[in-house]
């Protein structure tokens, strides 16, 4: 049995038949072809395909698409501005090398984001502490923290 | 040299696509009309198969075929074996069993493939793989490293009649022991080399289509070209060139996706057996079963020293668990990879060395970031610190007084490795002097008073880098001057998008913006092309391209001194300009004109696109080193680590890009910690991976490190025109003595001299109790 789902992605109303074991991460990538959304894992444990659901980041592999019924989802596609100006999270990525191969990025600047919201001007500790659930195997993690770091002091002083 | 040029922290070019979610991995392909692909693995560590029934599976919804070892053997579908031959001392070879891309009578470890279900969805394939019906014959299975080489253990391969695949030797050990006999301090150490799960953050995964005679396979890969191969004569019975591999991004490499899995060659298959396209999407829990496997030594060593401290003698013994069968490099890991280097920084005459690669049911292991070079360096480490103990000498002093002198180089091994250059002294002084060694002894005072134990480690480290000893790049430059690098070479994480086009911007003046970089497809990648493995690419891609550079200011010289009517040898070339008398074209102008032939020298065929085919000595490689230092605090209720500090002092040679360097340090450190701290792949008795999943494998987290330090001490290499050595693989190289010298130096007040990675807090909080126990008895 189908069921019908509508929810905003990235500001845009979609919708779709789903079964209803369908993952949010298999509407977005699968039927919504947003790839930019990744999975890495089967047991919710790295965090790759981490995206907002009504402004809070959720591993979307973790949730069914039923459940966004009527949510607002962000996606990385739907981050930076319409002109291409980078959120300062994924500018502060790129200056801070917080990533390599790419993979886990998505997850890693969503995941980014929303500890930048929750702690203004974040200390390193805070910010190894809230990455617990995602995972990188290339970056040894150094840019990724030193990243959100100068995020989180950027976006505190308003200038993003 | 500019903002973009060579040794500049350039910011990556790649990073706005991959930042913006727009990076293409194989995931993200899908073919028309594509079936997807699910494989039937064995949860038998060892059993005979009696029958495979695959009737349910066919007649389930939306089942397309169902597939067995059977069926491709039938297609005239040939088998995997090693690259690797080794002969004994005796001249006796080594055994090298051959493994189906399905296996057909016997399943041999966890996770091997018995059966493939094709279906119209993945839920689908997946269900329906649930329903076929393999009857096996259990039997007695041999899950761990020590057993599958005791004489006592049942033997996987019966016409082989042993778990031993070689005892291969150096040389004979009596030469040894008569210098071991002089010696006045003997130490000896055992050491478990853990086996660790590489685990890119993408799991495997492969989508092909059969079309006009032709296979077109999307595969994350380190280069396909070997791949394409390997499909095309084994698995198609294709020539090379009907066969097409593209990797596009690729997420991580780390050594292991560089391989013809039997996935790919069954997805290959598959495709033209149906004539559908086919899709395979793995799954974490696959990707556990089925990459291969790094590490997993055991190794028993013995140094014999004089009463200078100084070494008489060495003698190694390894025990290498290579799975069920070799893998590609397998063998080669503890031999070539890592063994012929394990004297390491130290100058060390008479050496004795014996490798026994063993099969077990288990996961075969094949390279890993290292390969064979992060178990040989903590070997002579922890060897190091145990001639330390054993002499009263200072961990630093004993080092001092054995480390290869700059005078010594270019230095020849007793494994016959040359090394061009090296500064050991030097990387130890600055790494700790950057770390405060000398002022230790308050920090370790000022934890005490907190009831934490500080210790402080550290680790020399040399590795030989280069890996396969051919590459071709190719250089396109454009009527517009813009340039197009089609590479051999193959960046899954290391920037290459950047680094090469900092070089173009440095050989040619081609601006930074205008060099794009295509890699990954089997169709338009140099025909030589060999990939990106073994820390090679600085070297070999980008010697490569000082090459191809080099031959496209001939020909551009050439043209110049036609366009400004001059002789070639009066034309010079800098910055991207050609310049002769008060005369001067731009490269671009040179680029236009090259595709009039009315501007060309007679006999000079149009266009400005060069490549140039590298090859050097195939015993030639360049030595990256070091030395790092690391600070831990260690809470004796719990047994936690925490790693307070890191020094990395790395000796990369030249470096190109010391932004993209450092993070290759980085991760590279952070696999070693990883390795060293939380990684621990543990098979039960019954062969049954127990860690098959990131909720029982420790990978290391944001929470288990502390910032890196990553210094350089630069000693350009002697052997390539641009001085530069590799760098990914040292960090791994590095960490783990590091930090298991650290840790032992802060449970030196319990007597404790070694614990065996991954050093978890059960590990060591246990080791703490029976020491204590060990004291009040």
């Amino acid at each position: 049995m189908l069921i019908n789902v509508n929810m905003t992605i990235n500001g845009k109303a979609v919708s779709g038949q789903v079964e209803a074991r369908t993952l949010l991460v298999e509407f977005i990538r699968d039927h919504q072809r947003l790839t930019g959304t990744h999975v890495g894992c089967d047991t919710t444990q790295c965090g790759c395909c981490t995206v907002h659901v009504d402004g809070k980041a959720v591993k979307s592999c973790t949730m069914l698409a039923v459940q966004a019924t009527g949510k607002s989802v962000i996606t990385i596609e739907g981050l930076a501005q319409a002109d291409g100006t980078l959120h300062p999270v994924q500018e502060a990525f790129r200056e801070h090398h917080g990533l390599q191969c790419g993979f886990c990025t998505p997850g890693m600047v969503m995941m980014g984001v929303d500890i930048c919201r929750r702690h203004p001007n974040a200390d390193e500790h805070t910010v190894r502490q809230e990455l617990e659930g995602n995972i990188c195997r290339c970056t040894g993690y150094q840019g990724i923290v030193e990243a959100i770091m100068d995020a989180s002091a950027k976006m505190a002083g308003g200038k993003a | 040299m500019g903002q973009f040029g060579i040794g500049q922290p350039v910011r990556r070019k790649e990073d706005v696509r991959l930042l913006t979610g727009k990076g293409q991995y194989t995931d993200d392909v899908n073919f028309d009309g594509q079936t997807w692909a699910a494989f039937v693995r064995s949860p038998q560590a060892h059993a005979k198969i009696l029958s495979i029934d695959t009737s349910a599976a066919k007649a389930a919804p939306g089942v397309v075929g169902v597939f067995t070892g059977t069926d491709m053997k039938a297609d005239g579908v040939g088998t995997l074996i090693t690259d690797v031959e080794f002969k004994d001392l005796a001249g006796k070879d080594m055994f090298r069993p051959k493994r189906d891309f399905m296996t057909i009578d016997r399943v041999r470890f966890v996770g091997e493939i018995v059966a493939v279900v094709l279906a119209n969805t993945q839920a689908q394939a997946k269900a329906a793989a649930e329903l076929v019906m393999v009857d096996y014959d259990g039997l007695p299975a041999v899950g761990s490293t020590a057993f599958a080489a005791s004489p006592d253990s049942p033997v996987i391969w019966e016409e082989h009649g042993s778990n031993v695949g070689i005892h291969w030797e150096n040389r004979p050990e009596a030469e040894i022991d008569v210098h071991m006999a002089k010696a006045k301090t003997r130490v000896t150490v055992d050491i478990v080399n853990n086996r660790v799960v590489p685990n890119p953050m993408e799991p495997r995964c492969a989508v092909s289509k059969w079309e006009n005679g032709e296979l077109t396979m999307y595969a994350p890969t380190q280069g396909g070209r070997r791949i394409q191969q390997g499909i095309a004569k084994i698995v198609m019975n294709l020539p090379a060139d009907k066969v097409r591999i593209i990797s596009p991004d690729v997420g991580g490499g780390f050594g292991i996706r560089g391989k013809l899995y039997p996935e790919l060659g069954v997805v290959a298959w598959a495709a033209r057996k149906i004539d559908r396209p086919v899709k395979w999407r793995g799954d974490r829990s696959e990707t556990f079963v089925s990459d291969y496997h790094g590490r997993d030594q055991i190794n028993h060593a013995e140094l014999g020293l004089d009463a200078n401290g100084r070494v008489v003698a060495l003698k190694v013994r390894t025990i290498v668990n290579c799975g069920a069968y070799f893998a590609e490099n397998g063998p080669r890991l503890p031999i070539n990879g890592g063994g012929r280097i394990i004297p390491g920084v130290y100058d060390i005459e008479n050496f004795y060395f014996s490798v026994r690669p063993v099969l077990s049911n288990t996961v075969p292991t094949d390279t890993y970031r290292g390969a064979g070079r992060p178990e040989a360096n903590f070997l002579m480490e922890r060897l190091m610190d145990a001639a330390a103990d054993a002499t009263g000498l200072a961990r630093d002093e004993i080092r001092r007084r054995n480390v290869i002198k700059p005078e010594q180089f270019p230095y020849r091994t007793q494994m016959g490795m040359l090394i061009d250059s090296g500064d050991f002294i030097g990387n130890m002084d600055m790494a700790m002097k950057a770390a405060d060694w000398a002022g230790f002894d308050a920090r370790r005072a000022e934890s005490a008073k907190r009831g934490k134990l500080r210790g402080i480690g550290l680790s020399n480290f040399v590795e030989p880098s280069g890996g396969r000893p051919t590459e071709e790049m190719r250089i396109a430059v454009s009527p517009e001057g813009k340039a197009t690098v089609y590479a051999g070479t193959h960046s899954h994480g290391q920037g290459h998008e950047t680094v090469w086009a900092q070089l173009l911007e440095s050989f040619l003046g081609i601006p930074f913006e205008n060099v794009t970089l295509v890699q990954g497809d089997t169709k338009i990648m140099p025909k030589e092309a060999a990939g990106t493995f073994g820390s090679r690419s600085s070297w070999m891609g980008g010697v490569g391209l000082q090459r191809s550079a080099k031959r496209i200011v001939e020909k551009g010289t050439k043209i110049a001194a036609n366009l400004m009517q001059s002789e070639p040898e009066k034309v010079s070339f800098d910055a991207g300009v050609f310049r002769a008398g008060t005369s001067s074209v731009t490269l671009a102008e040179v680029a236009k004109a090259s595709y009039e032939p009315k501007n060309l020298p007679d006999g000079m065929e149009p266009g400005l696109d060069e490549s140039y085919f590298l090859k050097r000595d195939p015993e030639e490689f360049n030595y990256p080193n070091g030395t790092h230092v690391i600070e831990v605090e260690v809470d004796p209720d719990l047994g936690k680590i925490e790693m307070l500090n890191y020094i990395a002092v790395d000796d990369c040679g030249k470096v190109l890009n010391p932004f993209i360097v450092h993070g290759q340090v980085y991760g590279g450190v952070a696999q070693g910690i990883g390795q060293a701290m939380t990684e621990m792949t543990v098979y039960d008795d019954e062969g049954q991976l127990v860690t098959g999943s990131f909720m029982d494998y420790g990978m290391p987290r944001a929470e288990h490190l502390s910032m890196i330090d990553a210094l350089f001490n630069e000693v350009p290499c002697k052997t390539n025109d641009l001085g530069v050595k590799g760098a990914g693989e040292a960090g791994a190289c590095g960490a783990p003595g590091a930090f298991v010298s650290a840790v032992c130096d802060a449970l030196k007040g319990y007597g404790i001299r070694h614990i065996d990675m991954p050093m978890t807090p059960d590990r060591v909080w246990a080791t703490i109790q029976k020491a204590k126990a060990g004291k009040a008895a």
